[in-house]
């Protein structure tokens, strides 16, 4: 074996399906001089690849995630390394009858065909050993496969060996990652010191044990999937290879079964959480078996085996059936569920590829190849970016935390809406107690407990009645209150004010502050000083990186305010724009900061009640903002609006809130404004307006001008995107963003049911839409929109069908109904001229 | 025929040892635990002497409250019931758990009418407490068998010794230790985990005694060199593999 060198352009550390196809995908694209190092032995270095149980089901409720997962399977198949079985999840209950509905609408929005929904018997008929009776049905989907994750990592590897490009070496020690000037300059081994322009972590389960080295953070946790073996199985005695017969998911339980050879393999996500630390793990020397299997616990898994026993009574209750193989298996899991990609934020050069499972290894690999070689990546990751996270959400009581909470979810019913129970009140707002007390009902983001209704308004559902929109189905009434809608009315008569303190608010300041964010935002600004800009972000495709606004407080101090929830990465994207030279400086003040919204009709009367500044028509222009004296108080005043009314918002020091929120409320008082929580803000008052909300309709996959955001005028000023985009602007969009109205929202049941988001939008003859690009339509937002009595979905819709009035279907938990384009475009459904904004 | 099987929870090692700080354990954090090797070939024993003659095979193992878990798992295989005398989770000496094994015995209300051990504990490997319950219960004993019937009231055993076997038998009640070779133990069923849940383990405390004897300390044993040698690729490699095939004599 050649001997380690002592420089490389990138180091790979770990030879699992994730760093094998990191070397690979790197070496594809054009890389050379990568050295791959693993401290344990080649082909199975002892990581969570070498235990796995290797099926892919391809659909998930996230697009994110799905389509990592089909990419991988594409991969798998090129390799020659996957079989297909066919998968069925298997139903106990009505509820999860539905819950497999919702997977189908999922799998068709995302592109996965071929699912369909089976009877018990139709069950039986395909895995014969099931008993049919303890099942209420299925969900069929053909594609779900098994692979072979060791042998892809193994061929991935020799081809990046074969052509040149990379080295591997095992049962190397990583003992730490140098890093100078925020930079990372390579890593000593317990073999010598290898210098490196890039290092990236594929580590698995060890990987936060190695960020940590270069004082970077990898927030995950290692977690116990236990399974267990049985065999031989009479009814597999004459198996050819590895599986023959379908993968069977147990959901209600939590569970699966699959035939491997001669045995059945049963594997549980349903025992308690067992969460160790990556400093737990023992080494490839000293574990028992490999540091990623641990002793089988079977006091843990004895209520699994009863339900085992239930579903395959056959081969699960004969006795000459015996355990096998029984472990506890090692896997990554994360604080939201979702892996950990991209470049450290603490670190330049320093990458994570973590938490990633074998389903989407190689399709990941491929994807943060592209994005550290050519800037981005085809499919967009922002879900799984490693600076999504917020400091706190990086503590170990955090992770725990969270992971306990959501590990028996893995198979679980998840709604889009539900809110973690555990480690909540982290960031409370100077608000908070007043909140409380008017009987807010907080969820959380990032952190933050937000209003999101509040109860003291619960007497304006019945003055509204039915134009709150009630609704009657458990499933879209759960983590929903009509009160929202009631606010929402309520706020368009007279005013609303909302916490805002979960904003991301950073400074960029110093005199190359307006090249940075000018290379940032799409729209232009160089502006006046105390203009607000609301500007997408772009990635070097043209797709949508963030969208946000930017206040220019003075020649060069820009103040960025951006969501709660995506705030981390969008203050990383600017950090990354700094210049070497320091003549820019980031700033983050949201924890400095706090920000109060006042919006409705009577916004004005409220405000000027309580400073001599002129809020008049003219003398504070819309998209401007200013400070301005409310008693004791300065503040930053900013007239925009994400709800659709005539409005501010105020910015004011932390400390500072509590005061200024009392005065407001006071005012307030006079003109019936009541509090508004975050159910407005975010979903009925924004889809009102046609508001795009970045994740759900802006993503890379999109351009601006499919989005209908296109600015009239290209700035002449250099901006990240700028070539794909003025490309963009030069053709004719395949796709445009529409705003569509359900038509009847009775199901066969004569109840009303309401879409939540993710449903795919079909041709009348219930066929789905497919643009020439290969993307389907789907509803990326969806909500109530009480001014008008309507449900609203927004959806991007192939060019030639976007037409105002064209009927379509919209597929929801199995049924189908009638919807209709609204809007094509950004012009909002209410209030088109924008006269309540501009008042 | 009433049989009982002694045990002991072990951990299971199968990579490097790691020791305690203070050098007196072995360090178990990464380690599962299970019963002793000698032991499984005793439960087996046991259970299928139950199988042929009927009656009853009972469990019984002094240790942590943990020591549940290796009960249960062979309670899963077939034995009956099983009794737990347990400690505060500190190793006891050879003495001390014979004289609590003994008195569990004495007290319970099954004669039985053989007791099984393994040969010796994974662990410390004392070689005594077989000995020392014998003497105390005053019954004959066989050790290191791997071979054993019982018939007529009489339990027969072969030791396998240099260029033989020696031939014993005993009348019942007695004593056997036996070795592994001399059965093939049967794992568990999921049917026979369901079953083990409900069958019932005695939980007894165990009297607190003055340990005569003190572990003070262990040492691992220096490791070996294990490195694989490259014999050579694809068919260049074949008269080297030929020649260590020989040397081992597999032809």
């Amino acid at each position: 074996m050649s001997k380690l060198p002592e420089k490389a352009k990138c180091v790979v550390i770990g030879a699992g399906i994730v760093g094998n196809g990191m070397v690979y995908h790197l070496a594809k694209l054009g890389w050379k001089e990568i050295v791959q190092i693993d401290k344990g032995p080649l082909p199975n270095p002892g990581g969570s690849t070498g235990h796995a149980s290797n099926f892919i089901f391809p659909v998930d409720h996230s697009k994110e995630m799905t389509a990592i997962t089909a990419e991988s399977m594409r991969q798998y198949k090129e390799w020659g390394t996957f079989t297909e079985t066919g998968g069925i999840e298997v139903a106990r209950t009505p509820e999860r009858m539905q819950e497999l509905a919702r997977r189908i609408t999922s799998a068709k929005s995302w592109g996965i065909d071929g699912g369909q929904i089976l009877t018990p018997a139709e069950v039986k008929t395909l895995v014969p050993f099931i008993d049919e009776s303890v099942i209420v049905g299925g969900y069929y989907q053909p594609s779900v496969g098994v692979v072979d994750s060791l042998r892809t990592g193994t061929l991935m590897r020799e081809r990046a060996i074969e052509i040149g490009a990379a080295l591997s070496f095992a049962n190397i020690e990583v003992l730490d990652i140098t890093v100078e000037n925020g930079h990372v300059t390579g890593v000593v081994t317990d073999q010598g010191t290898i210098a490196a322009d890039y290092v990236v972590i594929a580590a698995g389960c060890w990987s936060p044990k190695l960020a940590a080295m270069a004082g970077a953070h990898i927030p995950l946790t290692p977690a116990v999937h236990q399974m267990k073996d049985i065999g031989p199985v009479p009814f597999f005695k004459d198996a050819k290879g590895d599986i023959e017969w379908p993968i069977v998911r147990d959901m209600d339980v939590f569970m699966y079964e699959r035939q491997h050879g001669t045995g059945l393999e049963i594997g549980s996500y349903a025992h308690r959480p067992i969460l160790y630390t990556p400093e737990d793990l023992p080494s490839n020397a000293t574990a028992a078996l490999s540091p990623t299997e641990f002793a089988f616990t079977q006091a843990d898994f004895d209520i699994q085996d009863e339900h085992a026993f239930e579903l395959m009574p056959s081969i699960v209750g004969d006795e000459n059936v015996r355990e096998k193989y029984a472990i506890n298996g090692i896997l990554s899991y994360t604080p939201d569920g979702m892996p950990i990609l991209g470049e450290t934020p603490e670190v330049k050069g320093l990458w994570s590829v973590a938490a990633v499972w074998i389903k989407e290894g190689p399709g990941t690999a491929k994807s943060v190849a592209e994005w550290m070689i050519l800037g981005d990546s085809e499919i967009d990751l922002h879900s799984s970016n490693i600076a999504r996270f917020h400091d706190h959400q990086k503590a170990e009581f955090h992770i725990k935390a969270r992971v306990d909470e959501s590990f028996n979810k893995t198979y679980g019913i998840v709604h889009p809406l539900e809110q973690y129970a555990s480690n909540r009140n982290v960031r409370l707002s100077p608000f908070y107690v007043a909140e409380k007390n008017l009987g807010a009902v907080f969820y959380e983001t990032a952190g933050w407990e937000r209003p999101f209704w509040y109860e003291s308004n619960k007497h304006l559902v019945e003055k509204f009645g039915e134009n709150v929109m009630p609704r009657t189905s458990e499933w879209e009434s759960r983590w929903w209150s009509p009160i929202i809608n009631a606010e929402h009315l309520q706020m368009r008569e007279t005013a609303g004010i909302v916490d805002l303190s979960a904003f991301t608010i950073f400074d960029v300041t110093g005199p190359s502050a307006l090249a940075v964010v000018q290379q940032a935002a799409l729209r232009q600004m160089d502006v006046a000083i105390g203009r607000v800009v609301y500007t997408p972000v772009l990635g070097p495709n043209g797709g949508f990186k963030s969208d946000l606004t930017i206040m220019r407080l003075d020649t060069n101090h820009f103040r960025v305010v951006t969501g709660g929830a995506h705030g981390m990465a969008d203050k990383k994207w600017f950090s990354d724009l700094l210049p070497a030279d320091g003549s820019a400086q980031i700033f983050d003040l949201t924890s400095s900061y706090t920000t109060i919204g006042v919006w409705g009709p009577k916004a004005r009367e409220i405000i000027q009640a309580v400073t001599k500044s002129d809020m008049g028509k003219d003398s504070f222009k819309f998209s401007t903002c200013k400070v301005i004296e409310i008693g004791p108080l300065r503040v930053l005043a900013s007239r925009i609006s994400y709800v659709g009314d005539l409005g501010w918002e105020f910015y004011i020091p932390i400390e500072q809130g509590a005061k200024l929120w009392e005065m407001l409320w006071d005012s307030g008082r006079d003109h019936e404004m009541i509090p508004v929580g975050i159910g407005v803000y975010g979903t009925t008052g924004r889809l009102e307006k046609c508001y795009r909300a970045y994740g759900p309709e802006l993503e890379t996959e999109y351009t601006v001008v499919e989005a209908g955001m296109t600015p009239p005028k290209l700035k002449e000023a250099d901006f990240i995107g700028k070539e794909a985009h003025v490309k963009h602007r030069g053709e004719k969009p395949i796709a445009m963003l529409c705003t569509l109205f359900v038509d009847d929202h009775t199901s066969s049941a004569g109840e009303k049911r309401y879409m939540m988001g993710n449903e795919p939008i079909l041709t009348l003859d219930k066929q789905p839409i497919i643009d020439s690009h290969g993307r389907r339509s789907y509803v990326t937002s969806a909500g109530s929109a009480p001014s008008l009595g309507k449900h609203i979905l927004m959806s991007y819709l192939p060019t030639e069908l976007a037409v105002a009035g064209n009927k379509f279907l919209v597929e929801y938990l199995g049924e189908h109904y009638p919807c209709s384009v609204a809007e094509v475009g950004a012009t909002s459904v209410f209030d088109p001229s924008n006269e309540r904004i501009m008042a | 025929m009433d049989v009982l099987v002694c045990l002991k929870r072990v951990p299971l090692a199968g990579g490097t040892l790691i020791l305690t700080p203070d050098s007196r354990d072995i360090e178990t954090k990464h380690l599962g635990f299970g019963i002793s090797p000698h032991e499984e070939n005793a439960v087996e024993a046991g259970v299928q002497l139950v199988e042929q003659m009927n009656g009853t095979l009972t469990l019984l193992t002094l240790g942590p409250s943990d020591a549940e878990e290796q009960l249960r798992s062979q309670l899963a295989i077939g034995a009956t019931r099983a009794v737990l005398i347990e400690t505060d989770g500190q190793e006891w000496d050879p003495q001390g758990t014979a004289a609590a094994l003994v008195e569990a015995i004495n007290a319970d209300e099954t004669n039985f009418d053989l007791i099984i051990f393994g040969a010796e504990s994974a662990d410390s490997a004392g070689y005594q407490i077989h000995i020392r319950v014998a003497h105390a219960l005053n019954r004959p004993i066989i050790t290191n068998v791997k071979s054993m019937k019982v018939e007529n009231g009489v339990v027969s055993c072969e030791r396998v010794v240099a260029n033989g076997r020696e031939h014993y038998e005993a009348p019942l009640p007695a004593i056997v230790t036996v070795r592994d070779g001399l059965n093939i133990p049967r794992y568990p069923s999921v049917p026979g985990r369901m079953q083990a849940r409900k069958k019932f383990v005695d939980l007894k405390k165990a009297d607190p005694r003055t340990p005569k004897l003190e572990k003070v300390t262990l040492a691992l044993a220096p490791s070996k060199d294990k490195g694989a040698e490259i014999l050579g690729k694809g068919t260049e490699a074949v008269p080297a593999l030929v020649e260590v095939l020989k040397q081992i004599g597999a032809f």
